[in-house]
């Protein structure tokens, strides 16, 4: 975990005290509604369908559990005793009463943290890989990365307004955990052949109505350049992105409309002002921010097993295999606590389960957990010899579902049940086709399959990049849902052989909510039918098939008659 | 009367802003004038011989460049911010203070409220134009609302790490 000194603190400390101030202004009718909008969204305060909604960022994901039972603690004093974690490692409350807000933000950062550009066009959360510092893939710990990033976006006075929203992901790992290139700003972090750090610059990805993979404005950056490099992309951006259409106001569409070399000189140009100045990063600032990071006392020397006496349990094995991860520390796995059973909305914690989890994470991994843009939780450094226990003690707290990376790890926002923009519902949705795959035999044979829910364009539920996505649309004041396939977050396994980002392709025609799970089903059976071994993943057949075999499967024969293609299934 | 605080105090103005359509003719007297950019660009070579003190202001949507050879005739800058969350303005400051070497005075007018002071004043502004019914007091105290920042920018020329002891 990172640990705020003096000036951190004091910053969210005078933030609180600004807001707190704007709030009043605002009841005793001094601040305009549309001003205040303005204001409170920089402070996390959206409003939704039937309250405001509070998101509290979660910095790269990581959380100590002192945070984990302040939140707790928030969610029981000042909302209706649970919360939701979101797709941007963020955690959000559906129920404050706005003028308890300045209240919460207060309790928040007494154990650092905040909802500082949580909303609104600014810069939002730095999010990362939620494996980073323990993966065994990793080639640079990002978290030091993210959090200079984090330091430099805070209330940066030049970009406080800009077009739209802008978010940016590191990772430092060989596989992409953060779908890096679905960012505004994207940064892989590398070494060069001498082992110096930089970064591959990645901008104008995003998902949202116009899906974009980020293009590569620079290969390799070397790190001490990497604040001054972002200044000169935000400058751009702040300067010439679209400001006359909300639609088309975000990077993507300025580097589209730029042409990437075009996009890439202006940024090169302006960047060739700022080279070197004071804002170029030194070891000692690396160093003085490293140092702030606490760091688990592993034990070493530890056998890397797993214990044997616990394979025999019925229910292990299955979680072993999917909620169990690597770990570079011998002796050591992170495990991921899956915020997915059926029936609960997909990222939901209760506060209990809250405060059970923080003792989890305090009995087992050092105190620390992390954040997944997944929307489950992990405990990144449990001892293996200390797995079967806490895999019962995760079992008895609902939190062992053993589904990680598969169909019903279903990522899911909100949708019409909370936000104001959906078109449709999510989350009946996601609990529709996690009863139909409940069987986990039938599960673990599928394999892995990304499958997310968004309820409107916006798409929180990032369903552009789920293997299968799906997406909630109005029509005529009625509720349906387009299914795509073959999107994919990144290369989430090393290796230049595993698919990379993708966006993915819609089958056709929409579908009535009922239909959902039977199209899902259809898709599987599809896919177990095409696939050469069980190695080969469903979005491995999509790419080496393409959509057409599984579009038929949906729709029925093209051949046949229309009438008897709407019988099977109602579209619109 | 719109109220200009310059330097953290409520100041008159003795400034008056042409507006981007203003006819040549209104040139003419000897009053401070602030010239929208495309008059000043028209006019630019045939304006030295007026004695009074010369200002130009930007819109959104212009860029410092433009005037950027120019900066040391001006006594006064202003940049417009035509609507509330318009942040064009704050990069033009900053260009105009770092890149331009601009030392005269640098006006925000426009949409100015008292919660974008500080960021303004950051990026270089030293003076602001307030919008009808800001509560000038109120704005006063805007300047102290953060009593640090992480960046580099032109109220604070080395970022907080090259400052720690």
């Amino acid at each position: 975990m990172y640990v705020y000194d003096q000036i951190d603190q004091r910053l969210v400390d005078e933030r609180v005290r600004q807001f707190r101030d704007q709030t009043r202004r605002f009841l005793e009718g001094k601040l305009s509604e549309d001003d205040f909008r303005a204001l409170r969204l920089r402070n996390g305060l959206y409003l939704q369908r039937h309250a405001p909604m509070l998101r509290i960022a979660i910095p790269y994901g990581l959380l100590s559990s002192r945070q984990l039972r302040k939140l707790a603690e928030i969610t029981r004093k000042y909302d209706r005793g649970y919360g939701h974690f979101s797709t941007r490692q963020n955690l959000q409350l559906n129920w404050p009463k706005l003028e308890q807000v300045p209240d919460i933000l207060a309790e928040l950062a007494t154990v650092q943290l905040h909802s500082i550009q949580a909303c609104g066009n600014d810069m939002r959360n730095i999010t990362s890989d939620h494996f980073a510092g323990i993966a065994p893939d990793e080639v640079v710990d990002a978290r030091v990365w993210c959090e200079l990033v984090r330091q430099w976006a805070m209330l940066h006075p030049e970009f406080n307004y800009l077009p739209r929203k802008f978010k940016i992901a590191v990772s430092g790992a060989a596989a992409d955990r953060a779908a890096v290139a679905f960012h505004d700003i994207g940064l892989y972090a590398l070494r060069d052949d001498a082992g110096e750090i930089g970064f591959r610059v990645l901008a104008g990805g995003g998902l949202g109505r116009t899906p974009s993979i980020g293009v590569t404005v620079r290969e390799f950056l070397p790190w001490r350049h990497l604040l001054t490099y972002l200044e000169a992309i935000l400058r751009i951006y702040n300067r010439f992105g679209r400001r006359d259409n909300l639609w088309k106001s975000r990077i993507k569409i300025l580097v589209r409309d730029m042409g990437a070399e075009r996009f890439r000189a202006a940024v090169e140009a302006e960047w060739a002002h700022l080279a070197d100045a004071p804002s170029t990063l030194t070891e000692e600032e690396l160093r003085r921010v490293e140092s702030r990071f606490t760091r688990p006392a592993y034990l070493s020397g530890l056998a890397d097993d797993t214990p044997e006496s616990a394979w025999a349990e019925p229910g292990f094995t299955a979680w072993h295999r999917r909620n169990v991860h690597a770990h570079k520390v011998p002796g050591y796995a992170a495990v991921t606590l899956s915020l997915k059973k059926t029936g609960v909305p997909p990222g939901d914690v209760t506060a209990e389960q809250m405060d059970a989890i923080a003792e989890l994470a305090d009995r087992y991994s050092f105190g620390e957990l992390r954040v997944t843009h997944e929307q489950n939780l992990v405990l990144p450094d449990v001892r293996r010899l200390e797995l079967p226990a806490l895999w019962r003690a995760a079992r008895s707290l609902g939190l062992a579902t053993p589904n990680v990376g598969l169909l019903t790890n279903v990522v899911c926002c909100p949708g019409g049940d909370f936000c104001a923009l959906a078109n449709a519902k999510s989350i009946p949705v996601a609990e529709a086709i996690q009863r139909r795959f409940d069987d986990l035999d039938y599960l673990h044979d599928i394999g892995e399959v990304d499958l997310n829910i968004s309820g409107c364009i916006n798409a929180c539920g990032h369903h552009h990049i789920g293997h299968i996505g799906i997406l909630g649309v109005d029509k005529n004041g009625e509720e349906w849902y387009q299914v795509e396939i073959g999107g994919n977050q990144g290369r989430t396994r090393p290796g230049d052989g595993a698919p990379g980002p993708s966006l993915g392709k819609v089958l056709g025609p929409s579908f009535a909510r009922a239909d959902i799970p039977d199209v899902v089903e259809r898709l599987i059976r599809c896919y177990l039918e095409q696939r050469d071994s069980e190695a080969e993943r469903f979005i491995d057949v999509v790419q080496r098939i393409g959509v057409e075999p599984f579009k038929e499967r949906v729709y029925g024969d093209p051949h046949q008659e229309p009438a008897h293609r709407r019988g099977r299934l109602a579209t619109a | 009367m719109a109220i200009l605080i310059k330097n953290r105090r409520i100041v008159a103005d003795g400034w008056r802003l042409l507006d981007a359509h203003a006819a040549e003719a209104a040139l003419a007297d000897g009053e401070s004038l602030l010239l929208p950019l495309a008059l000043w660009l028209e006019r630019r070579d045939s304006l030295p011989e007026r004695r009074a003190p010369l200002g130009v202001w930007l819109d959104s949507h212009e860029g410092p460049e433009a005037i950027a050879a120019d900066v040391a005739r001006f006594q006064v800058i202003a940049v417009n911010f035509p609507k509330y969350q318009d942040g064009r303005g704050y990069s033009t400051a900053r260009l105009l203070r770092e890149r331009y070497g601009y030392r005269g005075e640098l006006r925000a007018i426009g949409q100015v409220a008292r919660d974008h002071l500080y960021y303004m004043a950051s990026c270089g502004f030293d003076a602001f134009l307030l919008r009808e019914g800001e509560d000038p007091q109120a704005a006063l105290e805007a300047f102290d609302d953060f009593s640090e920042a992480y960046q580099a920018s032109p109220a604070r020329p080395l970022p907080l790490f090259r400052r720690r002891a």
